[in-house]
């Protein structure tokens, strides 16, 4: 794995987002209720919409386009709506946050 | 790529088949609806409810604006298809848009048959088709006048109906010596007559219409024996012809109807038709249920997936007008091979005939008692043979085979195939399998799964009964619309508790009040959020986390993730320096689209999330503010010239909107609220369709309310006059703290004002002094804390966060 430091938990908001800006575009923090954090494509499976910029609850994200409503954990839209985004793997050690983008290295290698 | 799918007319077929093929096929096509009404697809049924006041057009939608826009259905309203190129595939629109399709459906309903005498033309001649024939209607009721309703079958009794429920004195002219001849028997017809009249509404049978007479305008019917009734109101409704000119145009088949198989195909393969304009086996039919069932069959075909057929069956006729109950199916003629079973029960108004050939039912009809219609229309389905039960029979369902009289029993004995909704065909076992296999609770949750209940609503008795059945105790009627699927309360008695038990914050309300999630959902927390800013707005810290994007960061996300600014531009009035500042900022910033709003001001699209600060701070500098153009707050409120250089004006219109505004932004509101003030009665800054109004006149200030011209266009009601402009503003602040303090999140003043009632709202607001002062207090106290711009907080720092990446990461950095 590659892990790539991206800064603390404190600077994201409880239930918000932050983005991070890779060669691959948009990737979306995410720090819930519970202090979990997760780390999804900034890419609504709808219609593109930033889900950084939604309502987080529990551990889901409401989609500020339309209101699909995206799990952290598994990147899948709930409900009776069928779509998904890529997760991208998080470790938090202490208040320090990395993220993996393993794909992405082996294909810039 | 996906096929173009193109279909002419958005009535109830198409609404119905649309539905069908989404969850079939959803991707299959590319959808263009071309509609010659200006709106979405709404239950036409539930026109006559609408007419009487038991229903709000907004109720009666079945596909909402957001429909179209989740599925990626473009629908234009308002555009009548006028041609259709067969060679070429394309069809052209009177607006002049042409659309080429891969299929096309054909669904244009059918044209009210307007009787060709002489006066037809005269404006007050109306025909009852669509809303804006109800809205006509509405109109005319005004005046509380004479209202001449031609044609004594369904549709003029409804509308009848209507038009006396708003106070209208109306006659029906019925040219059959009974009313609903072609559903009913002599006897039900008179018991029919004796019932409209007993509300009030003349009837006149073997009423022959010579002309309609007036100058001008409509002033009375004049019959072929000479006798002139005076009416400043005509509704003709003596039937309808299916829509096919369009059809015959491009040379398709056609008869009374546009002909097609079983399968709805025309005589060209690219194209179907369903709906009232299509024949099928020499039948057109004028009720929804087949009408439904060719939309399956359509839907099916388009989906290339099953091989449906379209089957005639009867439809029964029932009648949409409060406390009369009747009921017809079938054929219900003499004949020497037919037998009739009669009830008759004079004293109650009860009628009931049941007509049978070689002991199977073919025909029924009831009138005052009509409960046992489906246990009837059940019989006459399966031709099941009835000679053992031929005694009891007419009694109902109830007398047989020893099942007691209790309804919930009768039910209960239904068979699992059963037709409880005859319009959208729905039987018993495909009900209580939805509610015991989804878990449904209520009449609408069976609704929306099971369509049952959801047209015309004559069965909505027996899908209650059905839930109790299934549900037993945990059937709970009356239960409120809960907010969301995080709590059981509703809206109100989430306010009624916040206040009640002191709650501050939202993890509080979520504790108290026992929400079933950790930390609710994007419904209830900015409910909650704004329940708790307006209660305590010195003490509540506002929780950003649970405010909409917009709100959050006080722009307008648009679809590819940038942001639109729009400054305040008080009252509409701008400068040389402001427009300048605007370019500047255009330019520095590259901002790819500078548009006037609706809102007389100025939008900038286009800019990167990251920007808006900069842009802010260049906004800020030229002393611009946030124009909350995002907010559930005040909008704009839009004024005209007024008396500072109109010929006309009566007051200085534009200054009191600035005085307005300036007094009022910052506010947030449970919905958006636009306002607007007129310098007099031609009202150039449209006052009367707003939230909150204001026309000028000689005498002082009328002040309008509850006004909408968004996904429902309503003109406002008048609250009241007063005489200057600081009773005026007393009385605009008040009346919008109420709605503040009372109204549900997300409710605009017009449904708040519906719910509650416009008299609730008089008195408290124009007659009780002491209440309106303690509300215009309260709103002042308010915007203390609200009234700070949020552009140039931002500009300062707050919320940094917000418009910077959290990091970003090179490839050299990810290649590693
Ligand atoms: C910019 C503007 C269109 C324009 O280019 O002129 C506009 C743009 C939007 N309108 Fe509007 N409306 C604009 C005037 C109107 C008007 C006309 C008016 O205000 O005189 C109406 C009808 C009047 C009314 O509200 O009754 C109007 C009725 C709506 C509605 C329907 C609301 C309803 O309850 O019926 C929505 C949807 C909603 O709010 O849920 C809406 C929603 C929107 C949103 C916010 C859609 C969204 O959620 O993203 C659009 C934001 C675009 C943006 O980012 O700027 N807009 N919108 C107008 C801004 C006015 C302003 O200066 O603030
Ligand atoms: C007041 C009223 C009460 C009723 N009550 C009942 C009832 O209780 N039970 C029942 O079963 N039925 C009832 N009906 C009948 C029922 O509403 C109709 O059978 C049904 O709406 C027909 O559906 P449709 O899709 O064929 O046509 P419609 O719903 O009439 O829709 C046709 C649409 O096509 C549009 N259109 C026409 N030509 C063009 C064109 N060239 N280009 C673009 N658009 C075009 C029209 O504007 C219209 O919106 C009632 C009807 C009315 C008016
Ligand atoms: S509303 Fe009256 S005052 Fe205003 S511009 Fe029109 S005519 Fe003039
Ligand atoms: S883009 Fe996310 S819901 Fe539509």
């Amino acid at each position: 794995m590659n892990w790539i430091a991206i800064g603390t938990i404190a600077d994201i908001p409880l239930r918000g987002a932050r983005c991070v800006e890779t060669p691959q575009g948009k990737i979306a923090v995410f720090r819930t209720a519970a202090n979990q954090v997760f780390a999804i494509d900034d890419h609504c499976p709808h219609k593109g919409g930033p889900l950084s910029q939604g309502i987080v609850h529990g551990a889901a994200v409401t989609c500020p386009l339309h209101n699909w409503v995206i799990s952290l954990e598994s990147g899948k839209a709930l409900g009776a709506d069928e779509g998904s985004v890529r997760t991208i793997p998080v470790r938090v050690e202490g208040e320090r946050l990395f993220i993996a983008l393993e794909a992405l290295a082996s294909k810039a290698a | 790529m996906s096929e173009k799918l193109v279909i002419i007319g958005n009535g109830m077929a198409p609404g119905r088949m649309l539905e069908h093929l989404l969850e079939a096929a959803p991707d299959r096509y590319a959808v263009t609806i071309f509609n010659a009404e200006p709106r979405v697809n709404y239950d036409r049924i539930m026109l006559s409810p609408v007419l009487s006041g038991e229903k709000a057009f907004e109720e009666i939608v079945i596909h909402g604006d957001g429909w179209y826009i989740k599925h990626g259905i473009t629908l234009y309203k308002g555009h009548r298809i006028v041609a259709i190129d067969r060679e070429a595939k394309t069809v052209t629109s009177d607006h002049g848009v042409t659309e080429s399709y891969d299929r096309l459906v054909i669904a244009t309903g059918s044209v009210p048959f307007i009787i060709p005498v002489p006066g037809k033309d005269l404006p007050g001649v109306l025909t009852y088709r669509d809303l804006d024939d109800v809205n006509a209607m509405l109109l005319a009721a005004q005046s509380r006048a004479k209202a001449v309703v031609i044609g004594g079958g369904l549709l003029g009794l409804e509308a009848a109906a209507g038009l006396k429920e708003r106070g209208m004195d109306v006659t029906v002219l019925h040219v059959m010596p009974t009313l609903m001849e072609r559903q009913l028997d002599p006897a039900a017809g008179y018991l029919l007559q004796k019932a409209v009249e007993a509300r009030g509404i003349k009837v006149m049978t073997k009423a022959n219409t010579k002309a309609i007479v007036g100058n001008g305008k409509v002033e009375g019917v004049e019959l072929m024996d000479g006798t002139i009734i005076p009416a400043t109101l005509v509704v003709m409704a003596v039937g309808v012809r299916p829509s096919i000119a369009l059809a015959k145009d491009a040379g398709l088949d056609v008869n009374r109807g546009i002909v097609v198989d079983d399968r709805m195909r025309t005589s060209d393969p690219a194209i179907m038709a369903l709906g009232e304009c299509a024949e099928v086996g020499g039948h057109v039919y004028g009720l929804v249920a087949p009408l439904y069932e060719m939309a399956r069959v359509a839907a099916a075909g388009l989906a290339n997936g099953e091989d449906r057929r379209f089957v005639h069956s009867d439809t029964p006729t029932k009648l949409k007008v409060t406390g009369i109950d009747l009921y017809s199916l079938g054929d219900f003629a003499d004949g020497e091979d037919r037998e009739e079973i009669i009830l008759r029960d004079a004293s109650a108004g009860i009628y009931k005939r049941v007509v049978l050939q070689d002991n199977r039912i073919i025909g029924t009809v009831l009138f005052g008692e009509t409960a046992d219609g489906a246990w009837f229309n059940d019989l006459k389905k399966k031709a099941t043979d009835i000679s053992e039960m031929r005694d009891t029979l007419i009694f109902g369902q109830a007398f047989q085979g020893g099942v007691s009289s209790d309804p919930l029993a009768a039910v209960a004995a239904l068979a699992n195939d059963a037709e409880i909704c005859g319009c959208n065909g729905v039987c018993k076992g495909k009900i209580t399998g939805a509610i015991t296999g989804k878990g449904l609770t209520g009449l609408d949750d069976v609704r929306a799964h099971t369509k049952a209940s959801a047209s015309c609503g004559s069965c909505t008795g027996l899908v209650e009964q059905l839930l109790k059945l299934t549900l037993g105790e945990a059937y709970n009627p009356a239960a409120v619309q809960p907010m969301c699927g995080c709590t059981s309360l509703g809206h109100d008695d989430v306010r009624r508790l916040i206040k009640a038990k002191g709650l501050k914050t939202i993890p509080a309300v979520m504790q108290e009040l026992e929400w079933k999630t950790s930390c609710g959902c994007a419904k209830c927390r900015p409910a909650l959020n704004y329940y708790l800013v307006c209660d305590r707005p010195d003490q509540y810290a506002d929780d950003y986390q649970s405010r909409f994007i917009n709100e959050r960061v006080h722009a307008n996300i648009q679809k590819d993730g940038t942001y639109s600014v729009v400054p305040r531009m008080w009252g509409g009035v701008t400068s040389a320096g402001e427009l300048r500042a605007i370019a500047d900022v255009v330019d520095k910033f590259d901002i790819p689209m500078v548009k006037v709003t609706g809102g007389q001001r100025i939008d900038m699209l286009g800019i990167r999330k990251e920007d808006l600060p900069a842009v802010w701070a260049d906004l800020g500098k030229a002393g611009f503010v946030s124009g909350h153009a995002y907010a559930k707050g005040l909008r704009t409120v839009k004024t005209c010239v007024g008396t500072d250089w109109c010929r006309f004006g009566t007051q200085d219109s534009t200054g009191l909107g600035i005085r307005i505004e300036k007094f009022m932004w910052g506010s947030w509101t449970p919905a958006k609220v636009k306002m607007a003030v007129s310098g007099c009665p031609r009202n150039c800054a449209e006052a009367t369709c707003k939230d909150v109004g204001v026309v000028c006149v000689d005498s002082g200030y009328e002040i309008h309310f509850a006004g909408a011209a968004g996904l429902d266009i309503k003109g406002t009601e008048v609250l009241g006059l007063v005489k200057t402009e600081d009773e005026a503003l007393e009385v605009i602040v008040a009346l919008v703290q109420m709605y503040r303090e009372q109204a549900r999140y997300l409710e605009r003043i017009y449904k708040w004002a519906k719910r509650i009632g416009t008299a609730e709202i008089k008195k408290q607001i124009l007659d009780d002094a002491g209440k309106r002062k303690a509300y215009y207090e309260r709103f002042v106290f308010s915007q203390k804390f609200a009234q700070v711009d949020p552009w140039s907080e931002r500009v300062s720092g707050k919320d940094k966060h917000e418009f910077r990446p959290l990091a970003t990461v090179n490839f050299a950095e990810a290649a590693e």
